[in-house]
């Protein structure tokens, strides 16, 4: 549908379409319409209601084009070559392209080292999560066993603790067990079911029947088989959501890398973005083009996984 | 109906050992959450409890110090400062992103179309969090060549300077929150689209101008998600530290030192380890005072159609 109103609609769809705090026009139409001829009463409508849908297409597109506005900002300075970069008043399109701040930065820094550790962590970030948070939710939303329910409550509770608390513990652990400056503490953990992603399952995995579990128990099936064959299969929505929160939020993580991590080479994208803005003389250029790098599979992620991103965080209230 | 399919199927086949497989299994199953609870959370509170009570580095000295660290968080006038910030970006962020998201959200919900492409715009910030944010918006504010002081200079204000200035810098991380704000929108826009037109529609026909149907159809049908979004955000907002640590490492002048912040300097800067222990408990002390205070409050103002309300 666009911004102009469909003639065929009656006054009151009209009406309740504009509905909202910013239509007075929209409101005075149905308070007359008891009164005013027909026509006279689809005229006003029809007026108020484009005055109304202009003011709130420009309202919208120009909240758009501020969001917008930062990212638009960030590909401009990266193709800039470094004379086009610091001018007053800036220019948005260089006179000339300068691709190179795209690689120029890999001769200084081991980048491809960094993508490598980046996409070693995310990948078994993601599959740990995967594999221990839905079995942990099918035992908790399809089988029978004593505690059941206060151990739930106790995974959702665990949800609340602030990761603070644990972040000296688990750092003097990790240094014991010699994993410091490997990736193994920022992926070992995830292998162990997280609250949110276990919560997250175990909803999704209740809203099949459960005459389904106990038609293949009766046909020979397993329980492993249900799980594997059964709940995973159906629960393929929420495994979309959970891979999806699990992946952005291991490609944006900070403050763990940040603690286990101490040697370039170890580094993950996150650390080793800000180094060329620190140890090398700021070429803001070719830092907004290493960024604009690390952010792409998060972008295409969202862009191919759409439906997840939105739906997760809708049932969920919660960003991965 | 499906509980009593349940009970039949141990009567069809071995009664006894059928239950007792199957909690077996489901004790197998649920095994890698309970070692992880017991390593990872419940072990790890535990000795971070006991380390808050030693004076150590990890290495070398450990002195038993009882509640001494907890003590000397109120001598430090470091642990105010980080407090200081902290509430004072709490009470920025929380408040203008909610006010945004919901700006946005009902927008959107006016059917603009294409809502899809509105949607992403405005979500977009969200699914990029962190460092590049950081490392963004450094750029964009930057005092002399950035995009927003360019603007300004344009309309003849010359714009603060930022993240080299004490005033400006954690105005400077609440903007870039906001900007981040999609999660809270697209919430917003989902409780907006449950509220049930007729009710709008009643009003309207009682003669309730827009704001009026706003003020007392609208806004009290979402409160509970204004009251969840308000939740999260607080606790997310006492946490915050990469976007100050990325672009200010707490500067100038420690301005930006929220409480995470002076945390990460006292433990893996400072190898205070006990007193660094300290302070999150603390932390998590005042995150679940405002939690506690927060749903102790929601009956006056949150409104549930089911009727909780008393």
């Amino acid at each position: 549908m666009t911004g102009l109103p469909d003639t065929a609609l009656s006054a009151s769809k009209s009406a309740q379409l504009i509905a909202g705090p910013a239509i007075g026009s929209g409101l005075l139409a149905t308070k007359t319409s008891t009164v005013a001829p027909y026509f006279a009463r689809k005229r006003r409508i029809r007026l108020g209601h484009v005055v109304s849908r202009i003011i709130l297409y420009a309202l919208v597109l120009t909240g758009a084009v501020t969001y917008a506005m930062p990212f638009a900002w960030m590909l401009s300075t990266a193709v800039k070559p470094g004379y086009q970069v610091y001018l007053v008043p800036p220019v948005w399109l260089p006179d000339k392209y300068d691709w190179s701040n795209f690689w120029v930065p890999w001769n200084n820094l081991p980048f491809a080292q960094f993508y490598a550790n980046t996409t070693i962590v995310t990948f078994f970030t993601v599959t740990g999560t995967l594999c221990s948070s839905s079995l942990v939710a099918f035992a908790f939303a399809r089988m029978r066993f004593r505690g059941r329910d206060r151990l739930f409550l106790l995974v959702l509770s665990t949800m609340m603790l602030p990761n603070q608390v644990t972040l000296v513990p688990l750092y003097l652990l990790f240094t014991k067990l010699g994993w410091i400056n490997s990736l193994l503490p920022l992926i070992v953990p995830h292998w162990f079911g997280s609250a949110f992603h276990i919560f997250l399952l175990r909803q999704y995995m209740m809203s099949t029947p459960l005459e389904l579990d106990d038609a293949a128990r009766i046909d020979g099936a397993s329980w492993f088989d249900i799980y594997w064959r059964i709940s995973i299969p159906l629960a393929r929505p929420a495994i979309g959501v959970v891979s999806i929160f699990a992946f952005t939020g291991a490609w944006n993580d900070y403050l763990y890398p940040l603690i286990y991590l101490n040697e370039t080479k170890n580094f993950t994208i996150a650390l080793g973005l800000p180094l060329l803005s620190s140890r090398y003389v700021t070429e803001i250029q070719q830092t907004m083009a290493q960024t604009v790098l690390a952010i792409l599979p998060l972008i295409l992620a969202f862009f191919l996984a759409q439906r997840y991103y939105i739906q997760g965080v809708v049932v969920t209230g919660v960003k991965g | 109906m499906a509980k009593v399919t349940i009970e039949r199927i141990p009567s069809v086949v071995k009664p006894l050992s059928v239950r007792q497989t199957e909690e077996r299994l489901a004790y197998l199953f649920i095994a890698p959450w309970v070692i992880g609870f017991t390593i990872f959370t419940a072990g790890a509170m535990l000795f971070s409890l006991y380390i808050s009570m030693n004076d150590t580095d990890l290495l070398s000295t450990s002195e038993f110090v009882g509640l001494g660290n907890f003590a000397k968080t109120f001598q430090e006038k470091l642990f105010y400062k980080s407090l200081g910030v902290t509430f004072t970006y709490t009470m920025m962020v929380v408040p203008i992103g909610t006010l945004v998201a919901l700006a946005i959200a009902m927008l959107l919900n006016q059917k603009v179309e294409p809502i899809a492409l509105w949607r992403t715009i405005y979500y977009l910030p969200a699914v990029v969090s962190g460092v590049a944010v950081a490392l963004l918006w450094g750029w964009v504010l930057n005092p002399e060549f950035g995009l927003v002081n360019q603007g300004l200079r344009l309309i003849g204000i010359q714009g603060p300077r930022w993240f080299a200035s004490e005033e400006w810098a954690i105005p400077g991380v609440v903007l870039i929150a906001v900007w981040g704000t999609g999660t809270n929108m697209l919430l917003y826009l989902a409780g907006l689209q449950a509220v049930p037109t007729e009710l709008q529609e009643a009003a309207r026909i009682d003669g309730a101008n827009a704001w009026q149907v706003f003020r007392n159809v609208t806004l009290p049908l979402i409160t509970p998600t204004i009251f969840f979004n308000v939740v999260t955000n607080i606790i997310a907002s006492f946490q915050v530290f990469t976007t100050a640590y990325v672009l200010t490492q707490g500067g100038p002048n420690n301005a930006t030192l929220t409480m995470v912040l002076y945390l990460y300097r006292e433990s893996f800067q400072l190898f205070h380890f006990g007193y660094a222990s300290a302070l999150a408990w603390m932390l998590f002390a005042i995150i679940l005072v405002f939690t506690m205070v927060l749903l102790r409050s929601s009956s006056f103002w949150v409104h549930y159609e089911g009727g909780l309300r008393r």
